[in-house]
């Protein structure tokens, strides 16, 4: 039991002195997870507008997909895109596996879909009451998904927070295509996945608790976003 | 057949549905409805719960296409008809923010917008609360930056689906001078009410509705005096005709 205690201890050690090791860790993981969110805002939040206003064909064929792959399992998106960045897959030349680009396309990929189907869910309940207010002002789709965008902002807060939770927890598609390579592509996950296999405690432990953390204040701005959210809806 | 055309509705009208024809839920609940809106003054659409006022409303509005029948006017720009529901959906903003929002949805050139702002603010008496989020202000102040959103347009027809239902006298009054200061710069104002003192105080003409039809057309003063229709009859002796 002395064992852990000192383990733990040790670990605290790490946060409090702010061990270059740990600190670049984390600062990595931060750079990719925050990145690939970004990205994943850029394309979802569009998306699931389009999908939530758009009438074109295919659209609940989308709907469906988008919503599907919500449940992706990390591992496998890292493969595919293991398979497509690898030298002989169509995005070889590119050079980019085993670096933190990789990895934020990996994450971009896993987060996407989260961000995208709550989007659409949120501008679909939007749109349901705004609809004929917003057409008698004569408002063109462009402006119409716009208002409904920035009306969702609340709730898409917290669709993106969810999807940087998950993309920040997660280890399969990092250590596929980032690698784990110490001080180039060591995230906390792969990082704290390796150390505790090697019986190295005290870093694994120490990113342990700074994951813990984050996904602590991650929730604390989710509940934040939703009584922000809840203030300006009222009735 | 279904006609929507765009051109002179007949003289002295602003719009003119002719024989709409709107089915819903089985039922026709426009029934080859004939109204013509004069381009002058207040014109209250008047009748019983049901009747096809709000349908109606959303019809001359362009949101709701009749199934048969025709609708007429030279309304050409979007902007030209404004609607405000019976029910007003405000967004989930501050009061300002509504405002700018709809000043942008109008083509409103952006430096143009602040000035604007600051006038419909104080035209709608809501600069006090300016900052606050628009939902959560009372009925009366909403249905005032309701209105205040819907004049924004400038449009050349209004149409207020019972903007006072459920408001105190005070809130009443402040939304039937608003309305009064709209027609006043020449808006042709539709006006859905079952307030017969509020017709009084506002209309310059009536349309009574009953089951999707028009029973009865008139001038205000004439028909708050002895209204013709058996049907607006039985409405104001509280009888509901079925
Ligand atoms: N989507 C729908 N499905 C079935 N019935 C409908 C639908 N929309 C409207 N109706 C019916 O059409 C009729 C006219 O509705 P409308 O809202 O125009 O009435 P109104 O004259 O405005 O009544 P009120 O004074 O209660 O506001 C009502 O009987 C209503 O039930
Ligand atoms: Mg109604």
């Amino acid at each position: 039991m002395t064992g852990f205690g000192d383990a733990f201890a040790a670990a605290f050690g790490l946060i409090a002195r702010m061990d270059a090791d740990l600190v670049e860790i984390v600062g990595l993981s931060l750079r990719v997870t925050l990145s690939a969110t970004l990205c994943a805002c850029l394309l979802g939040f569009p998306l699931g507008a389009i999908l939530a206003v758009g009438r074109f064909p295919g659209r609940g064929v989308l709907t469906v997909l988008v919503n599907a792959l919500m449940g992706l399992p990390p591992v496998v998106v890292g493969l595919v895109v293991y398979l497509m960045l690898s030298r002989a897959g169509p995005f070889g030349a590119l050079g980019l596996l085993y670096t933190p680009t990789a990895m934020i396309v990996a994450q971009t990929i896993l987060v996407t879909p989260i961000i995208a189907a709550l989007a659409r869910q949120t501008v679909a309940d939007l749109d349901a009451e705004y609809h004929e207010t917003l057409r008698s002002m004569g408002a063109g789709a462009g402006a119409r998904m716009r208002t409904l965008l920035w009306d969702g902002r609340f709730a898409l807060m917290t669709a993106a927070l969810a999807g940087m939770g998950r993309a920040l927890a997660e280890v399969g598609a990092v250590m596929i295509v980032g690698g784990n390579i110490d001080h180039v592509t060591r995230v906390m996950t792969t990082a704290i996945a390796l150390e505790t296999s090697r019986g190295e405690l005290t870093l694994a432990l120490g990113l342990g608790i700074v994951l813990m953390v984050l996904s602590l204040a991650l929730n604390a701005l989710v509940m934040g976003a939703r009584l922000s959210g809840a203030r300006m809806s009222h009735a | 057949m279904l006609r929507l055309v765009a051109s002179n509705p007949s003289p002295g009208a602003v719009i003119r549905l002719e024989g709409v024809r709107l089915r819903r839920g089985g039922r026709d609940v426009l029934d080859g409805l004939d109204l013509a809106i004069p381009q002058q003054g207040i014109t209250a659409i008047m009748g019983p719960n049901g009747a096809g006022k709000s349908l109606s409303l959303r019809v001359m509005a362009g949101l709701v296409r009749p199934d048969d029948g025709g609708v007429f006017h030279g309304l050409t720009d979007p902007q030209d008809i404004a609607l405000v529901f019976q029910k007003p959906v405000l967004l989930r903003r501050t009061v300002r923010a509504n405002l700018r929002h709809a000043l942008a949805i109008y083509g409103v050139p952006r430096r143009e917008r602040r000035k604007r702002l600051g006038e419909l603010l104080d035209f709608g008496r809501l600069a006090a609360m300016a900052d606050s989020p628009a939902r959560a202000l009372s009925g009366g102040e909403q249905q005032r930056v309701a209105m205040v959103r819907a004049l924004a347009a400038r449009p050349r027809l209004l149409l207020l689906d019972e903007p006072t239902a459920s408001l105190d006298p005070q809130a009443t009054d402040a939304i039937e001078s608003l309305i009064l200061d709209a027609a006043a710069f020449g808006t042709t104002v539709v006006l859905v009410t079952h307030d017969r003192g509020q017709a009084t105080r506002l209309a310059d003409h009536i349309r009574f509705l009953h089951k999707g039809t028009l029973t009865e057309a008139a001038s205000a003063d004439q028909f708050l005096l002895a209204p013709k229709s058996p049907e607006a009859q039985a409405y104001f002796a509280g009888k509901l005709l079925l």
